[in-house]
């Protein structure tokens, strides 16, 4: 049987906004996806936690507060210090194309500014995930 | 609003046009003339006529401006007496740097401050708690203490501007030391006019900056409401606001339904916890959502202020007509806003301002064109403010109060959304109330659905983004945006030490102590956090004492 991709849509940071991670939980469960969402507000520690616990092949980072370049990297290093280096870790929101450098050198493999079709992410995962069944 | 025969005669003739029409062939997409719907899921007609408006009396439905049921505005004089309030919501980084901006904006003809905090203080963390790094005075400014307030308002008249603030969970902390100030200025508060948004069930529901439970925020809002009606008469205790729900994705039928059930509801918590309707009610203001589709929204607005006169008059047996009046403050989209081609964002905020100033706001920020990528940098911002000016004064649509009542389809929409609102609202009693349908999810569920559906809509191409989903260009990556400085962090955390080393401890701990003994009791919290904050506690000890008694919510994570 196909292993199907298993997704963690976290909120790291201290914004409310999660209409968009709302949108793309379900646009990656209805592709046939298994999701969890963290709901918002959540530390790097937690996410990176419950990436762990959920033995998690994406990590679907979403922030609207401009805290991305603090918080993402930190959810990257976590990761790598449990040992899932691995995980295919994207994110998105309120993020300008100047800081994406930075975030690909800091392990965020792919960042999906505003106005990204859903289909494009979802594809982007279907494609990157290493993980075999 | 007209008679029989004439209606009959109408029908008759429609018929006859109507076949002529159907004979018509489909245009090049295919679509038959009538396959249109608003945002909400309202069909719209191909044409609208007097039989659409039928069972309308003028004077019950419509009547004059600043009379019930006010659909016509709540001022007899409208934008005739006064344009409405100009209020750029901002503030990021540090108090000085926010500072110099309102005196800015000030400077270039705004007419109130609106005031943004970072998320931190949102949340009543001081900017050295750890959780507050990487967000130090990113999305607003950081406010920990009095100290910060007296810099982010110096040399401005507390007594001659209005300030609005977008503070809802520690609306209370803020609203302290605003008041704390004023008298340190010797500015009595009866002299301060502004506004709270303070609506705490809307972060339940979609804006996500709450502290405490339901029950316990329920009674701060109420201790603001009776502390303000005696002692701050001119203040807006509280924003009830659909704009944050709209961004999450609601409709315009959701955005009105849901806004008034709140409203029902913080009515209702008021009423219950003793005070009388027309001590608070008047001074209830409400916060809308000026979206794409123009006349959709100016419908929205008049069928608002109808609605809420009804029930204030009809469900509350409010006396005072003032307590029936919906007096709001409109804000363009954001979430129209794209990162594609951003100078096009200039004139879907042109649109969406129209649409507010034709649905008879009493205040309005514009957003800038710069908001899907960062802050908005200062050229930005003036574009924003200059599209309400010339609005304002250049296109003369202020000249006559509520111009697009009578048109067929504006009274039609007005009544459609009406009709669907009230449905919703109906819903909401049944289930207990605005309180009992976001604890169950209800309202969250119905947002997600419309949000999905929205998205789904333009991800097909049946709903056209222009520079998005269709008429697309490459483009070079946005340059000269506004940055943040994450260093804050490290400056504030020094400046907070500071402070704390300057204060009287002894007054501090005495002031929580009794601020803890208040919150354990009933007695209203208002005087007890005046207190505190006059003698330098923070924002987050202040919360902190009111999250050991009251204890924090967690939401769900469903989708």
């Amino acid at each position: 049987m196909e292993h199907k991709i298993r997704v963690l849509v976290a909120k790291p940071g201290l914004d409310g906004h999660d209409r968009g991670a709302k949108v793309l939980a379900r646009a990656f469960m209805e592709a046939g996806m298994e999701v969890i969402y963290t709901g918002i507000r959540r530390t790097p520690e937690q996410i990176a936690e419950v990436a762990r616990q959920e033995d998690v092949d994406v990590v679907a980072l979403s922030c609207l507060s401009g805290a991305h370049n603090t918080l993402f990297p930190k959810v990257v290093d976590l990761l790598r210090e449990k040992g899932m280096g691995d995980v295919l870790v994207v994110g998105g929101g309120v993020i300008p194309d100047e800081d994406v450098p930075f975030l690909k050198a800091h392990g965020i493999e792919e960042v999906f500014g505003p106005g990204t079709p859903l289909a494009t992410s979802v594809e982007y995962i279907r494609t990157h995930v290493s993980r075999e069944a | 609003m007209y008679d029989k025969g004439t209606i009959g005669k109408l029908k008759a003739a429609k018929s006859i046009w109507q076949e002529r029409v159907d004979r018509i062939p489909p245009g090049k997409a295919g679509k038959s003339y009538t396959d249109r719907a608003t945002t909400s899921g309202i069909d719209v007609g191909l044409v609208y006529t007097p039989e659409d408006v039928a069972d309308m009396d003028y004077m019950r439905d419509l009547g004059f401006p600043g009379e019930y049921p006010y659909t016509r505005g709540y001022q007899a004089t409208m934008y005739r007496g006064r344009l409405w309030t100009m209020r750029q919501y901002a503030g990021f980084a540090t108090v000085e740097e926010s500072n110099k901006r309102y005196k800015y904006l000030l400077s270039q003809g705004q007419t109130g401050l609106s005031i943004a905090f970072d998320l931190p203080t949102q949340l009543g963390l001081d900017a050295d708690h750890p959780l507050a790094e990487g967000e130090v005075g990113k999305v607003g400014v950081s406010v920990s203490s009095l100290a910060d307030l007296e810099v982010l308002f110096d040399g401005i008249p507390l007594d001659q501007v209005s300030t609005s603030m977008t503070i809802n969970a520690p609306a209370a902390v803020l609203l302290a030391m605003y008041i704390a100030l004023a008298r340190r200025r010797g500015i009595s508060p009866d002299k301060l006019d502004g506004t709270i948004q303070n609506d705490i069930l809307k972060e339940y529901s979609s804006r996500g900056t709450y502290i405490f439970p339901p029950a316990p925020s329920m009674r701060i809002t109420n201790d603001i409401f009776a502390y303000c009606s005696s002692e701050v008469p001119n203040w807006n205790t509280i924003s009830i606001s659909g704009y944050h729900m709209r961004e999450a994705g609601c409709t315009a039928v959701q955005e009105v339904a849901f806004t008034l059930a709140d409203g029902i509801a913080y009515v209702d918590a008021a009423i219950k916890a003793g005070l009388d309707v027309d001590s608070f009610a008047a001074r209830l203001s409400f916060f809308f959502n000026a979206h794409n589709n123009l006349l959709e929204e100016v419908a929205k607005f008049r069928a608002a202020r109808r609605m809420w006169a009804h029930i204030m008059k009809e469900r509350f047996h409010a006396q005072n007509p003032k307590s029936m009046m919906l007096r709001f403050h409109t804000q363009t989209a954001g979430c129209t806003l794209t990162s594609q081609q951003p100078d096009n964002n200039i004139v879907r905020v042109t649109l969406q301002a129209l649409a507010a100033v034709l649905g008879g706001t009493q205040s309005l920020h514009t957003n800038s064109r710069d908001e899907a990528l960062s802050l908005p940098t200062e050229d930005s911002v003036r574009i924003a403010l200059r599209t309400q000016q010339i609005i304002g004064f250049e296109s003369g649509v202020t000249d006559t109060v509520d111009p697009l009542a009578g048109s067929f389809y504006i009274e039609a929409m007005t009544n459609r959304i009406e009709e669907e609102a009230w449905k919703y609202i109906r819903k909401i009693d049944e289930l207990g109330g605005a309180v009992k349908a976001i604890e169950n999810g209800f309202i969250q569920q119905e947002i997600q659905k419309a949000s999905y559906q929205y998205q789904l809509e333009i991800e097909s191409g049946k709903r056209v983004i222009v520079g998005v989903n269709r008429f697309q260009v490459d483009e070079k990556p946005a340059r000269n945006l506004m940055r943040i400085d994450s260093a804050l962090y490290e400056k504030r955390r020094a400046e907070l030490t500071a402070m704390k080393a300057g204060r009287d401890s002894t007054k501090v701990q005495a002031a929580l102590a009794r601020l803890k003994q208040t919150a354990e009791g009933s007695g209203n919290l208002m005087p007890a956090i005046i207190e505190a904050v006059d003698v330098y506690a923070t924002l987050g000890e202040v919360c902190d004492v009111l999250r050991s008694v009251f204890g924090e919510y967690e939401s769900d994570a469903s989708f």
